[in-house]
């Protein structure tokens, strides 16, 4: 009863807190000065077709950088709770056969799609994080269709360490090399506005996201997927 | 005609946020909550945010509900072992 009391207080204070944005909100007619800088300059200082993209990756990279490292951390911890059995003899019920063909049809496809979505990043909707999770997503498949199946865990930490180090240095390197800093994309030349090798090292930057992404949520899923200690006692 | 769908798709992600919390089978409330993932990532396409959208149908309603289910099956067995 006091627990029911106590609730109820918490959302009628949450809701007061909420409440008092509400009276005097104005919706927006103009950008904000910084956005519109983002929009009208963007295509014209970083040479990227999508411009949330020139945001994410250069003029807020410190921010994209944050949350890779918030990402490998979630990712370190899942494989630091969850001990994997070496020597494991427990076998699952494979998938069945819709699922194991399906798989097989789908795997190639999908993981085309994810290099797709992360390479073209600074042209069409999409990015590194996109392109990683639907790469994370077709190991899922994979794992679905054949938990028997040991999927090295070796090849994937090395993935996802290179692109991290190769990111931070590249990010490192436009301290030296350009102008602007940190994560400055022109070292690379900026290229023609709108074709795949524009927009400096945004594709670079996009590719190593989307493997280190797409290595860290699948190592996730195996992780969970495999047999813990504590199960086998 | 788009305010129409607009609402109508976002009644759908509140009533499936709400079936999600108030079901008391686990499966379905995973599933439940990965359908409002999905009904929202519509709502972000129509508001023109593709790269928000792609995002959340991925990892809100694909990843997502395979990690819960993951993990849910791992404390069904660490609880019968």
């Amino acid at each position: 009863m006091v627990k029911k009391v106590f609730i109820l207080l918490m959302i009628i204070l949450t809701g007061l807190i909420l409440w008092s944005f509400v009276p005097g909100y104005e919706s927006r007619t103009a950008l904000p000065e910084v956005s519109a800088h983002y929009v009208e300059k963007g295509p014209e200082e970083l040479g990227a077709a999508n411009i949330v993209t020139a945001v994410v990756v250069t003029y807020r990279g410190l921010d994209t950088l944050g949350e890779v490292t918030i990402l490998f951390a979630a990712s370190a911890v899942v494989g630091l709770l969850i001990h994997l059995n070496k020597n494991e003899n427990k076998r699952r019920r494979e998938g069945s056969e819709i699922l194991r063909t399906g798989t097989a049809l789908l795997f190639p496809l999908i993981l085309l799609f994810g290099i797709y979505v992360f390479i073209n990043g600074h042209l069409t909707p999409g990015g590194g994080f996109q392109g990683g999770a639907i790469i994370a997503s077709a190991v899922v498949l994979q794992v679905l269709a054949y938990p028997n199946r040991k999927i090295g865990h070796g090849l994937l930490s090395v993935i996802e360490s290179l692109s991290g180090f190769t990111y931070v240095l590249l990010g490192a390197a436009g301290v030296f090399l350009t102008v602007n800093g940190f994560l400055d994309n022109r070292i690379l030349p900026l290229g023609e506005y709108g074709s795949l090798l524009s927009a400096g090292l945004i594709p670079v930057i996009y590719t190593l996201v989307g493997l280190k992404v797409g290595s860290e949520l699948s190592s996730v899923v195996i992780s969970l997927n495999g047999e813990s200690e504590e199960e086998q006692l | 005609m788009t305010d129409i769908i607009f609402l109508i798709i976002a009644l759908f992600t509140v009533t499936a946020a709400l079936y999600a919390m108030l079901t008391k089978d686990r499966t379905v409330s995973v599933l439940s909550a990965g359908a409002a993932g999905l009904f929202a990532s519509i709502l972000f396409l129509m508001m023109a945010a593709p790269d928000v959208a792609m995002t959340e149908a991925a990892i809100g309603s694909g990843l997502t509900t395979f990690i819960f289910f993951f993990a849910l099956r791992k404390i069904r067995s660490s609880r019968n072992g």
